[in-house]
């Protein structure tokens, strides 16, 4: 099998704040009925933690599930992993109607570090990004200039954006455009 | 700038979150119906001035459609809600009633 890369290869630039590729991360999506017991079951199992609430980013010891939508999760574990999680979670859906599907190498994760990186993604997303509004359990879909995007709060001035790997060049373009020195806001608190 | 609440993630997304999909309530007429009604399900639009309702997609989001009822003059929302629906809810038929008391829209009123 081939060797894994992720889409920049670990690309960094620093500004106000920093953006980084992180490498490679394992992604799940996982289709069904979010209140039934199997699927409380199987995150429970494939993860160790519960699912989560509307918006909401739930965190076990094996990874972690966020909310999409009313029928959808992503589980993000370790890429290592993923191929077991997948295994878990496929055995214990096997019975109800559900999809368990491995999205890890169509996705590209970025994180954005440092003071003012609360400023350079309200720039990009039409979200209020501010404290007060954005809770750090929260997971936001939106767009990140011109491409759908997705962030949640990983620290209190620290950010993670997922995205479709076939745009990864262009959301880490507007990232760096966003975090180059001068571009600092200072709006939000 | 338009603002509506997505019903399904409850997430105030503005208007480059959104695409809009169009007249909400049609009724689909396919084989076996007459010319008449499968033309005016594909072509004939309300195309009011005032109250109107419209299917919007969160599609830089959940993805879900959704539904919206809103007045084209004013851009005034009177709510969003789900498009698991063949007709508006009460409570939003209520809150247009009270600002425009002899709407109608299609067999609604």
């Amino acid at each position: 099998m081939s060797k894994a890369v992720s889409a920049l290869s670990g690309a960094k630039f620093a500004g106000f704040a920093t953006v980084t590729e992180t490498g490679l991360r394992g992604m799940i999506t996982v289709r069904g009925d979010l209140a039934s017991k199997e699927m409380a079951a199987a995150v429970k199992s494939a993860t160790g933690a519960g699912v989560p609430d509307q918006r909401k980013v739930s965190v076990g010891d094996k990874g972690k599930v966020a909310w999409m939508s009313p029928d959808e999760l992503l589980v993000v574990v370790e890429y290592a992993t993923v191929l077991d999680t997948v295994a878990t979670l496929t055995t214990a859906l096997a019975g109800s109607h559900a999809l368990v599907a491995n999205v890890s190498d169509a996705r590209a994760v970025f994180e954005i570090s440092g003071e003012g990186s609360r400023d350079a993604l309200a720039k990009l997303a039409p979200v209020d990004l501010s404290k007060s509004a954005f809770a750090p359990d929260e997971i936001r879909r939106t767009r990140i200039a011109q491409v759908p995007a997705a962030f949640w709060q990983t620290g209190d001035s620290c950010f993670e954006v997922i995205c479709f790997r076939s745009v990864a060049q262009y959301v880490f373009d507007v990232l760096r455009l966003s975090v180059t020195n001068g571009g600092e806001v200072h709006h939000l608190v | 700038m338009l603002t509506l609440q997505c019903p399904y993630c409850g997430v105030w997304a503005e208007e480059t979150e959104l695409h809009a999909e169009g007249e909400a309530h049609l009724k689909r007429f396919g084989p076996g119906s007459s010319d008449d009604e499968f033309e005016s399900y594909l072509f004939m639009r309300e195309n009011p001035k005032g109250v109107h309702f419209e299917r919007w997609r969160h599609s830089n989001g959940c993805g879900k459609f959704f539904h919206a009822a809103r007045s084209t003059t004013t851009l005034e929302v009177f709510g969003t809600y789900s498009a698991q629906t063949l007709e508006p809810p009460q409570d939003i038929k209520d809150k247009i009633s009270a600002k425009y008391p002899n709407w109608s829209w299609r067999d609604f009123s």
